[in-house]
């Protein structure tokens, strides 16, 4: 007895163990890793270096062979990235005249890649596809096909003030067009056409929230396309700024919520809108308040010299969410289709007011506070700055130096100055960092200029508020420039990009059309430092504006979320064709293809109809891998398409000339990719009829 | 008299001797509960991983079977063996996959049953939860060989890639792909079941056979004496 009594003594402890044991089992990380399939792959570790002397050695003798400076290799290092490592920001920069996006890494300055908004362009299948191609539908203005389109200010969507990296929306300036680019797919879901103007300039630029997308306008008209002679200026023609409706859910502008404000015909130029403090305003700046007519030709002075006449021209002050109150109280008209806030009723409201600038300045910008405008005076060697309590102080006193000629208040122009910092010649642009300090482009001086703020900023900084620190050369005429989220409500400090609008002797000689050239600048240290480290050329259209986002801000998909996906609609298409429901069918002439692609081949690889057939073809790529992409073009018939990982495309064309056509795949997808191929078979009408008449086939 | 079914489920534990040596007999029934709680959770886990690594896939593609699923880069893995001639994997072990919630259910309540067993019997109630990790290497081994070595003669590399048993636990390899294949949680929980059910049995002999052996000589010693 004593025995067995003795013996489970031990086994108490044992069976705690056993159970300790098994919990282990279950709660190991390594067992949770597992569980996700994917086991943690070690990556490549950054272990702090040291430079032997042989090695010095070596990239002495590097550098003074290829005549490199201590500076260079510095600057080399800073922008260098080694296979594989991703670049810390993107830059979202307008493709100008390409009437693209150029999207490129940021320190390293290498083109990611370019999306196409109001330009077909046929790697990305952007245009091309059939007669019924939306892409090419939205693309027509006034029934007409406008097929390019010249970017000017990119505008990613904002919460709070700050970049989300959820869409992006770009200005077409000569057609007055606005895109709208979903930043999980990279691709333009939207083209809207302002009824009002023919072009336009200060678009895009959003509200904190992005509950609109402002477009400014430029050349005064007749709003909605109307006509008047020149002699009728004054009365006929007007400015305008839209405030585009964003329904974030959507993906979507509302064309319907959006209205634009009638303005006199001062050429609208650049707008920016307030943001904490001046949240609730948008500033626009303006030029030609002379509303010179020209006429050159008649011995009249030209633009350049009538518009640029006087001393003064108008900030225009803008209340959007008074305008929003008065567009949603039916104060608006209608112009071509289109509500308008007409002048008198932006003045009965408050809407609309001026303050006095410096004859033609280009940029107005915001600080990240909201408390300054800063307008860059262009023709003056001044930033003039403004400030939002002074604005709001004058508005609210009616401390108006005047009216202009259809009555809009003009505000005294010592009440809301807050100060004006002398730096040099041409200022353009402004942005900022969160060192206290602000950039602004010097397009005379070719150059950029950092000077420090005053207000709540002057403790950021050790100099004196409101004064020039450095002003770093650029090759050669910069026009905007772009620190990292330097125009939100808190900036990185980290690059600033210089976008220099002649290259001259930067680079090789590429003819005599030559590349715009990107600058990249260190802003990191503060004072006197501030060093060009990388020249960059463009060689696709001027750009003129662009953004830089923090590249972890940016949720792009990798693969479309489902096969059969339609990136126009961005949903699962009920018309995707799936496996094994592929096949063509027939309806009196109407032929419709149901397709799928998947490395290596196409089903069906033979597509057999008769001349005049009016031809759907529906294709989804059922891939789901990672950068498995596939393309599928038809010779002759100016169809080409870019089928992405899980995409659904369909295209339309009617087969007028018959023959026989191979298509294949445009993407080099696998080891197999020249057999990805198939032939489009187009009876001639002559062997058709000798053929008893087709009902409903079915292929496959 | 002892019946037949006495024999087969043994001896009960009087109240008496429960009371004066209950972890004795606790210990066999609380281990055979850690075993079935190991086999029940196993259900959640996955059981065999593969990943596969190709220089255009430098995040790998992972394939992860759970007793009752597959997941992981399966669609991908299948539009690659195409090329080979490998049938799909989700043709593989239908039939196991569909049972294995059941058998794993069934082995649950069989080890239940074992711990209301106090006669060698028991052993034969826990047997399939003993022998299913082995079984189970034994179903994964059968349906990669019979996979692998079944490729379709006319797919398009079918001439450079020859029929083959793949690597089920290790580091294997085919065409430009090197493949590693090791078990997941899911499978060791239920090996750590089996385990356990084993050592159990060494608790349970140790409890119930003493109980046994008196049972039967009680019985001989009331047994009328043979003339």
């Amino acid at each position: 007895m004593k025995n067995t009594n003795a013996r489970p003594r031990f086994t108490r402890p044992l069976a705690v163990l056993l159970a300790a044991g098994a919990s282990l089992a279950c709660f190991a990380p390594d067992a949770m890793a597992q569980q996700e399939g994917r086991r943690r792959r070690a990556t490549a570790e950054a272990k702090p270096i040291e430079i032997t002397a042989e090695q010095t050695a070596m990239l002495t003798k590097i550098a003074n062979e290829r005549k490199l400076n201590v500076d260079d290799l510095l600057a080399a290092a800073k922008t260098y990235m080694p296979s594989g490592r991703h670049d810390e920001y993107v830059l979202f920069s307008s493709g100008g005249q390409s009437g693209q996006v150029f999207a490129i890494g940021v320190p390293s300055m290498r083109l990611l890649r370019s999306i196409s908004v109001f330009t077909p362009e046929s790697w990305q299948g952007y245009g091309f596809a059939g007669d019924s191609d939306p892409v090419r539908k939205s693309l027509e203005i006034n029934g007409k096909p406008v097929l390019w389109g010249d970017t000017h200010h990119p505008a990613l969507s904002e919460t709070a003030g700050d970049y989300d990296g959820q869409f992006l929306f770009i200005g077409d300036k000569a057609n007055a067009r606005l895109g709208v680019i979903d930043l999980r797919d990279w691709e333009t879901k939207q083209i809207v056409k302002n009824p009002l103007t023919v072009s336009d300039h200060g678009a895009a630029f959003v509200t904190p929230n992005t509950d609109y997308v402002i477009e400014g306008g430029q050349y005064a008209t007749v709003l909605g396309y109307g006509y008047a002679p020149p002699e009728d200026y004054k009365k006929s023609y007007r400015g305008m700024v839209t405030m585009w409706k964003f329904d974030r859910t959507k993906g979507r502008i509302d064309e319907s919520q959006s209205f634009a404000i009638e303005l006199p015909p001062y050429w609208q130029d650049l707008a920016d809108a307030g943001k904490l403090a001046s949240d609730g305003f948008f500033f626009v700046n303006s030029f030609n308040a002379e509303m010179a007519t020209g006429g050159v030709e008649k011995g009249n002075p030209p633009f350049e010299a009538g518009a640029s006449k006087r001393d003064m021209d108008y900030l225009h002050i803008v209340d959007w969410k008074k305008a929003e109150s008065a567009f949603k109280a039916g104060k608006a008209q209608k112009i071509n289709g289109f509500s308008v806030l007409m002048l008198d009723t932006s003045i009965a409201e408050g809407i609309l007011y001026f303050a006095p600038e410096p004859k033609s300045p280009h940029g107005v910008d915001v600080t990240p506070n909201g408390q300054y405008m800063v307008v860059a005076g262009k023709l003056d060697p001044h930033v003039t700055v403004y400030s939002i309590d002074k604005i709001k102080k004058a508005i609210a006193d009616k401390k108006y130096s005047g009216k202009d000629d259809y009555g809009v208040p003009i505000l005294d122009f010592d009440a809301v100055k807050e100060v004006q910092v002398e730096l040099g010649l041409g200022p353009l642009h402004t942005q900022f960092d969160n060192k206290g300090y602000a950039y602004t482009s010097l397009f005379l001086d070719s150059a950029v200029a950092r000077w420090s703020l005053g207000g709540e900023y002057a403790s950021q900084h050790a100099e004196q508020p409101w004064k020039l620190v450095q002003k770093t050369p650029v090759q050669y005429n910069i026009g905007h420039l772009c620190s990292a989220e330097g125009d939100t409500v808190s900036p990185d400090g980290n690059y600033l990009i210089s976008m220099s609008k002649w290259s001259v002797d930067r680079f090789l000689t590429t003819g005599p059309l030559l590349p715009q050239n990107f600058q990249l600048l260190d802003i990191v240290q503060p004072g006197t430092t501030m060093p060009v480290i990388y020249d960059s050329p463009i060689g696709v259209g001027e750009p003129h504006y662009c953004q830089m986002i923090k590249a972890d801000k940016l949720k792009s998909w990798q693969v479309y979320p489902q096969v059969g996906w339609n990136p126009h609609s961005q949903a699962l298409d009920p018309n995707a064709p799936k496996k094994g429901d592929e096949g063509v069918t027939r309806d009196g002439n109407k032929v419709l293809v149901k397709m799928t692609a998947l490395r290596s081949h196409f089903t069906p690889e033979h597509v057999e109809i008769n001349e005049g057939d009016v031809v759907t073809w529906r294709i989804t790529a059922i891939e789901t891998a990672q950068d498995a992409t596939h393309g599928f073009c038809i010779g002759g018939y100016n169809i080409n398409l870019s089928l992405e990982p899980g995409e659904y495309t369909e295209f339309s064309f009617t087969a007028d000339k018959p023959g026989t056509y191979p298509f294949y795949c445009t993407e080099f997808c696998s080891a197999l990719h020249l057999e990805m191929m198939g032939y489009l078979h187009i009876k001639p009408k002559s062997a058709v009829s000798s053929q008893p008449v087709e009902t409903t086939t079915a292929l496959k | 008299m002892t019946t037949f079914l006495e024999t087969l489920i043994g001896p009960r534990v009087p109240e008496h001797e429960f009371r004066a040596h209950r972890v004795r007999y606790i210990t066999p029934t609380a281990i055979f509960m850690t075993a079935r709680v190991l086999l029940l959770v196993s259900i959640f886990f996955p059981y065999w991983h593969m990943e596969l690594e190709a220089p255009q896939y430098p995040n790998g593609l992972f394939l992860t079977a759970y007793c009752n699923h597959l997941t992981g880069d399966v669609r991908e893995i299948d539009g690659l063996n195409h090329y080979i001639g490998m049938r799909p994997l989700g043709e593989a072990a239908a039939f196991e996959r569909a049972a294995s919630v059941w058998m794993i259910l069934a082995m649950f309540l069989l080890v239940e049953g074992a711990a209301f067993v106090h006669s060698r019997w028991a052993v034969l109630l826990a047997l399939p939860a003993i022998t299913f990790p082995i079984a189970f290497i034994a179903d994964l081994y059968y349906w990669m060989r019979t996979f692998g070595l079944s490729l379709d003669p006319n797919a398009p590399l079918s001439s450079s890639v020859k029929p083959f048993v793949p690597t089920i636990i290790g580091e294997g390899g085919i065409g430009q792909f090197r493949t590693y294949a090791e078990f997941g949680a899911g499978y060791w929980l239920a090996v750590g079941g089996a385990a356990c059910i084993v050592v159990g049995f060494f608790f349970h002999r140790r409890a119930y056979r003493p109980l046994t052996l008196r049972a039967d000589a009680d019985a001989a010693v009331r047994a009328p004496v043979a003339t």
